[in-house]
């Protein structure tokens, strides 16, 4: 507890360049992240991530320290190769782009894997610690580190910054890019060392087995919430920052623990909050809306009923009993009496004794819901040539989504006709 | 049937355009004219969009070559704008109709160069020419159909160009918006500019063209309209069209209607 709060409370300088290391790493991840997201490469990282585990082994094993320079040369090399070795497959072979992701993702990954077994057995004291880069340890962040990432993440977050607006067409619209003259190959060029850039620096906190998750889950997460690329842009950053500091003081609190599950857990976390309540995308309030349309179509199903039995008995004010309504169409018990419930609330309907009848208001309604379902039964019947007893079906769903000024368009085409296929009359 | 005009817009010489090795479109050999509103026909799959990729390109020539302004691509760049098919891209991206239409901006601001106050006035003016300036700020998933085909075309007027490569602008539309972007259409020709446009649909070609390019994998024929058929041919074997219903399927796509209706 007492560890938690000195964490929180910044007061030595080991935690400051542990904070600011890991939130530096993760929210400039996140920013390149997004575009990697948006472009729909989201695999591109995990191959990159996996791929530079060889490197930084190598590096190891050439130099015999672990001196970040060398590992953070040694990283880059292997990671842009398998970029290079994607591209070459893709296009030499018949292998799709995801088919080369997954084989060298998967390759590089092994041999990294056995190097890092091999300079384990090998007996060289320095070697401890190398195996954190597989799960990230956040903690190890010192000093020296810190500065090489301060540079990383402001060279990240300048090119963005620099080339958005080239980024963000390459993104929405590469021909059109191409068309204009851009050097598209370049920006993508760019965009791909941004993200070996991101990996490289990230692995120390996050590792390379879950790095592509900091690249692209803030991304996803945030684009839930806003619909203006600036801003998701920002809250991907927030978010990213927040899990890495999350993550770093796990790292301190629990200094055997690894540091990249708990980043991933947090980010995923957040994400999944998002995808339920975020409003307008979330699914909750997905639900909520598909919960009104279908009260909102029942509704106008039961005004359309009772029209249609006022039609029938050639009285338009009618009032009828519940069983001779789901009489004459099923609805579901449960529903029905909070639908005529609200119905007379809007004073839809009247209710005297136990039977319902319509008010004039209710009365215009259902005359436009029979109204559109005929016009549409001789639309499909006409225009598609549809036979007139397949067409009924359709209509009992357009018939509550159309909407004023296709109503008129329908009007006219048809000619305000007086009768539907079936013969009956189509009241206006 | 083939005219040959002088001092073409564009011109294909014997180009031949494959996918893996697979020729889709056998040695193309046409010009077309300057000021002119061209139409290039043809059914499903005939390489109508693999024509104007070809001119702007977005793809290599297998054989011949393609001069735009009787000089390379590369050299009139700012002045050839291409709008490609709407679902080639994908309209939930997080943006806005008018940061779209700046897109048309780019290449006269340059690499690294800011968005100035006059590109937004003449995005404004382009959003205002297609009738949607009122949507400007509208995220562009939240566009029927008809008014992102309208943004692409803003995001054309907005390059300022002298040659248009459009395809299928009318794909989709509802009928007020296919007479308002024929409209724009017309004018850019009657400032003496080229605008070239695939479509489907043989009916309306006999009513929007000047000039009509016919294809299928092969040209077929290359003239003025009145060259290259009758309005009596054409009634007969195409018949009404079915806009509306396009436009329903938007509405239960948007609306997320629940499929089976049983409450
Ligand atoms: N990227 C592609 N790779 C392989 N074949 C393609 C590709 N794009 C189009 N084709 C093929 O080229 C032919 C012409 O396509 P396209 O130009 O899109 O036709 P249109 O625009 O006239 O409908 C079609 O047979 C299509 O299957
Ligand atoms: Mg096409």
């Amino acid at each position: 507890m007492e560890s938690i709060w000195k964490f929180i409370s910044l007061s030595d300088p080991n935690i400051i360049s542990v904070v600011i290391g890991s939130v530096l790493i993760t929210a400039s991840s996140a920013v390149v992240g997004t575009f990697s997201f948006l472009k729909k490469k989201a695999l591109v990282g995990d191959a990159v991530a996996h791929a530079v585990l060889p490197g930084i082994c190598l590096a190891f094993i050439l130099s015999g320290n672990k001196n970040p320079i060398y590992i953070i040369i040694g990283a880059f090399i292997t990671g842009w190769l398998s970029l290079i070795i994607i591209d070459i497959i893709t296009k030499k072979s018949k292998l799709k782009e995801d088919t080369a992701i997954a084989l060298v993702l998967s390759v590089s990954f092994a041999i990294g894997i056995l190097m890092l077994t091999a300079i384990q057995h090998s007996g060289n004291a320095s070697q401890s610690g190398l195996q954190s880069f597989l799960f990230g340890k956040a903690a190890a962040l010192i000093g020296r580190d810190l500065i090489m990432f301060s540079v990383v993440a402001v060279i990240l977050l300048l090119m963005v910054v620099l080339f958005f607006k080239e980024l963000k067409l390459i993104a929405f619209d590469e021909s059109f890019a191409n068309t204009i003259g851009l050097p598209v190959k370049a920006l993508n060029l760019l965009l791909t060392s941004l993200i070996v850039m991101a990996v490289v620096t990230g692995i120390q906190a996050v590792g390379v087995v879950l790095m592509a998750a900091i690249l692209i889950t803030p991304a996803a997460a945030a684009r839930f919430w806003t619909d203006d690329l600036v801003k998701m842009i920002i809250l991907a950053a927030i978010i990213g920052a927040f899990s890495g500091w999350a993550g770093s003081l796990v790292s301190y609190v629990a200094p055997r623990m690894p540091t990249g599950p708990w980043i991933v857990m947090v980010v995923s976390i957040i994400a999944l909050i998002s995808f339920f309540i975020a409003p307008k995308k979330g699914i909750i309030s997905k639900q909520l809306e598909l919960a009104k349309l279908r009260a909102s179509i029942l509704e106008e199903n039961l005004l359309k009923e009772l029209y249609r039995m006022g039609e029938k008995d050639m009285n338009t004010s009618n009032a009828y009993t519940l069983d001779l309504l789901t009489m004459q169409r099923h609805f579901p018990i449960k529903y029905l009496k909070p639908a005529l419930r609200r119905l007379l609330k809007k004073s839809l309907v009247f209710k005297e004794g136990n039977k319902w009848s319509l008010s004039e208001q209710g009365h215009q309604k259902g005359k436009r819901i029979v109204k559109l379902h005929r016009l549409w039964e001789l639309y499909l019947s006409t225009y598609l040539k549809i036979a007139p007893d397949h067409v009924h079906e359709d209509a009992e769903t357009i018939e509550h989504i159309i909407t004023p000024e296709l109503e008129s368009r329908l009007e006219k085409l048809l000619d305000f006709p007086k009768k539907d296929p079936h013969d009956r009359k189509i009241p206006y | 049937m083939k005219v040959e005009i002088l001092n073409p817009a564009v011109e294909f010489h014997d180009t031949t355009v494959s996918y893996d090795r697979k020729p889709v479109l056998w040695n193309i050999d046409m010009t077309l004219p300057q000021g002119s509103l061209i139409g290039i026909i043809g059914p499903n799959g005939a390489g109508k969009s693999t024509l104007i990729k070809a001119a702007m390109g977005l793809l290599p020539l297998a054989s011949g070559y393609v001069k735009i302004f009787d000089g390379d691509l590369d050299e009139h760049r700012k002045r050839v704008s291409y709008v490609p098919q709407r679902e080639s891209v994908d309209w939930d991206f997080p943006t806005s109709a008018i940061d779209i239409v700046l897109m048309g901006r780019y290449a006269h601001i340059g690499l690294l160069g800011r968005i100035s106050k006059k590109d937004r006035s003449l995005a404004m003016d382009c959003l205002e020419q297609v009738g949607m300036q009122a949507f400007a700020k509208r995220q562009i998933s939240q566009l029927s159909g008809g008014q992102q085909q309208r943004v692409f075309l803003a995001r054309a007027l907005a390059q300022q160009a002298d040659l248009y490569f459009m395809d299928e602008p009318f794909a989709g539309v509802d009928a007020s918006t296919e007479s308002a972007i024929l409209n724009i259409l017309r004018n850019l020709t009657q400032e003496g500019k080229t605008v070239i446009v695939v479509h489907h649909d043989l009916q309306s070609a006999a009513e929007f063209f000047d000039w009509i390019v016919l294809l299928n994998m092969r040209l077929i024929a290359s003239a003025p309209i009145e060259n290259v058929f009758t309005q009596n041919l054409l009634q007969e074997t195409y018949g009404g069209k079915l806009t509306l219903l396009s436009e329903i399927s938007e509405l239960i796509k948007k609306r997320n209607i629940p499929s089976r209706e049983n409450y």
